[in-house]
């Protein structure tokens, strides 16, 4: 193999991963675009192209309809925001619990760190799919969660847990909780705890240092996990399939019903660019949260 | 100091549970005889015939072995692009098309999912109508696809490795006449190949489990492990499900506890020879 001079090995290695998404992942993004703009057809494949010669001169077909629909139909818009207070509710559960869960690991000793973190982790590596199928023999009626409360005489009839709003947060905070833990966990295993003894030594109460001192100091670890939350619950498929309800479809579900069932292409390509809209914003902030993150550990 | 902590590492705990039940009672209600999963035959439990049941399903053993192969071709060939692009983003300082690299790679990662296996399906299509190429969608434009969303994670772990380290070392060899190549294989690579073997694990882990997309990429011949699974478990609870679960588990968690002791040698080893060194030079 003849040696690469040193300027084009370095170009060869940042040029093929770059090549590699400009094709698998940016090309894709412009070519829903495109088809979000044309009209459906029962043809393979099914649109209409976007460019049409009549007269022998080039006559753009653009459309607007798909996007017109979506918003006229009541049933996106209530698919848009009830995907967004599901994912806005789970990313609050999930940092009330997953706050505390990491302090308690940032504050314990470093074998017991290893330990701990490799818990937190453990169900992440296992399957995704199967942990939230798990769910749905816990939650049924007559499942394990209501079995265990009939029997110790709680209730008297088993109560509806499946297919409700409850069952989705269940899976969303469980699928999704890792994904708190571990940026928070970044974040507070850094703080200086010299910090906290000053304020104890000058009288502090706990709950005064805890808001005044560590709060204010993890506010970027917080921003992430969140972020790392809201931002694929926000488009989840397999949780609300599994679980919940069938009466109020999430966007995710949406998207894929238009696709699949409906065979609709250019609206399903339209929902998934106003989804891409919605998610532009949350995206860009996770990327900033990242790069200094990165950047403040080299 | 008492009040916090005591709170916190009660809600560790319990969020612990939280994430360990569900597992625990997939594991325990596979060896359940009775067909309904949640209530527990005693009489004729523990038994091992839903094992069996799932041996004998060609279906599901038909998936899982196309899955494997799937998982194994895209974990490596996104171990290879994830680790090139780290090494661009950490080591080679600011050129044209950083930022957009830096973009693309992270992207992936928290994009939904059915944006992406839509996107990529229309992609294949417009290809195929283009040049002719991929033929159909199957196990081909899975695993392109897979490797897209796949080597983001490789990228990630790379990255924080490479950022963990200084250049000193790779410095060091250049300023002796080592060309870059040389440099890289025998200093950069072997400082990074715990990041690239563990990143090589977590993308097999997510390739094998991916539901969503390849759903979206897969032709109708060609179905993997999740996408069965799914198939099954749409139309509510089945115990032979449940002991999909159990050797998954096993299989994970001494993958882990084998990685986790590896590593503890390693660092140990390492940590001997530095002090060796430290000793020496004194």
């Amino acid at each position: 193999m003849a040696r690469l001079s040193s300027a084009s090995g370095r170009r060869l290695v940042a040029g093929v991963p770059l090549a590699w998404l400009a094709v698998l992942f940016l090309a894709p993004f412009l070519i829903v675009l495109k088809i979000s703009f044309s009209q459906m057809r029962l043809a393979v494949p099914p649109y209409a192209p976007l460019l049409a010669w009549r007269h022998g001169l080039p006559a753009p077909q653009l459309h607007l309809d798909n996007y017109a629909f979506l918003l006229t139909d009541p049933l996106y818009a209530s698919a848009f925001l009830y995907s967004i207070k599901v994912a806005a509710v789970s990313t609050l559960v999930c940092l009330a619990l997953g706050y505390p869960m990491a302090y308690a690991i940032a504050r314990s000793s470093p074998a017991r760190r290893t330990v701990l973190l490799m818990l937190v982790m453990l169900p992440f590596w296992t399957s995704f799919l199967l942990r939230v199928y798990a769910w749905i023999g816990l939650l049924q009626s007559d499942g394990v969660i209501n079995n265990v409360l009939l029997a110790l005489g709680l209730i008297h009839r088993p109560l509806v847990l499946l297919q409700t709003d409850f069952s989705v947060y269940i899976g969303i905070v469980y699928s999704y909780l890792p994904f708190m833990v571990l940026p928070l966990f970044a974040n507070l295993e850094k703080h200086d705890p010299a910090l906290l003894e000053a304020a104890a030594d000058l009288g502090a109460r706990p709950f005064t240092r805890f808001l005044r001192i560590t709060l204010p100091q993890s506010v970027h670890g917080i921003a992430a996990g969140a972020l790392l939350v809201f931002i694929p619950a926000i488009g989840e498929y397999v949780i609300p399939s599994l679980l919940g309800r069938t009466d109020q479809l999430m966007i995710g579900r949406v998207l894929s019903d238009e696709f699949f069932e409906n065979r609709d292409w250019p609206v399903a390509s339209a929902v998934a660019i106003v989804m891409l809209a919605l998610l532009v914003v949350p995206i860009t902030l996770l990327q900033r949260f990242e790069r200094r993150e990165l950047e403040a550990r080299r | 100091m008492r009040s916090p902590g005591y709170f916190s590492r009660a809600v560790l705990a319990a969020g612990l549970v939280f994430l360990y039940l569900p597992i625990l009672s997939l594991v325990v209600f596979s060896f359940n005889n009775s067909r309904l999963v949640t209530v527990w035959d005693a009489a004729h439990s523990p038994t091992l015939k839903w094992y069996a049941a799932l041996l004998s399903n060609g279906q599901i053993v038909d998936a899982a072995w196309l899955s494997i192969r799937i998982a194994l071709a895209a974990a490596s060939a996104a171990a290879v692009l994830g680790t090139l692009a780290a090494v661009a983003l950490v080591r080679h300082g600011p050129f044209r098309g950083r930022t957009l690299l830096a973009g693309l790679t992270t992207a992936p990662i928290v994009m939904p999912e059915v944006i992406m296996g839509l996107a990529l399906l229309l992609l294949f299509v417009a290809l195929e109508q283009a040049i002719g190429w991929p033929r159909g969608t199957g196990a081909l434009t899975i695993t392109l696809a897979h490797i897209t969303f796949c080597m983001a994670y490789v990228t990630v772990v790379v990255q924080s490795r490479l950022a963990g380290f200084d250049e000193s070392l790779e410095e060091a060899a250049m300023d002796l006449g080592a060309p870059p190549s040389a440099v890289f294989r025998r200093i950069t690579l072997p400082l990074i190949a715990p990041a690239i073997v563990s990143g090589w694990l977590l993308a097999f882990t997510l390739s094998w489990d991916d539901l969503v997309i390849s759903q979206f990429v897969a032709g109708p011949g060609s179905s993997t492990l999740p996408m069965v699974v799914f198939s099954k478990v749409r139309l509510g609870v089945s115990p032979d499900v449940n002991a999909l679960a159990t050797p998954m588990v096993l299989a994970v968690s001494t993958g882990i506890a084998a990685a986790a002791l590896l590593l503890r040698q390693r660092e140990r080893r390492r940590r001997r020879e530095v002090q060796l060194a430290a000793a020496a030079e004194a």
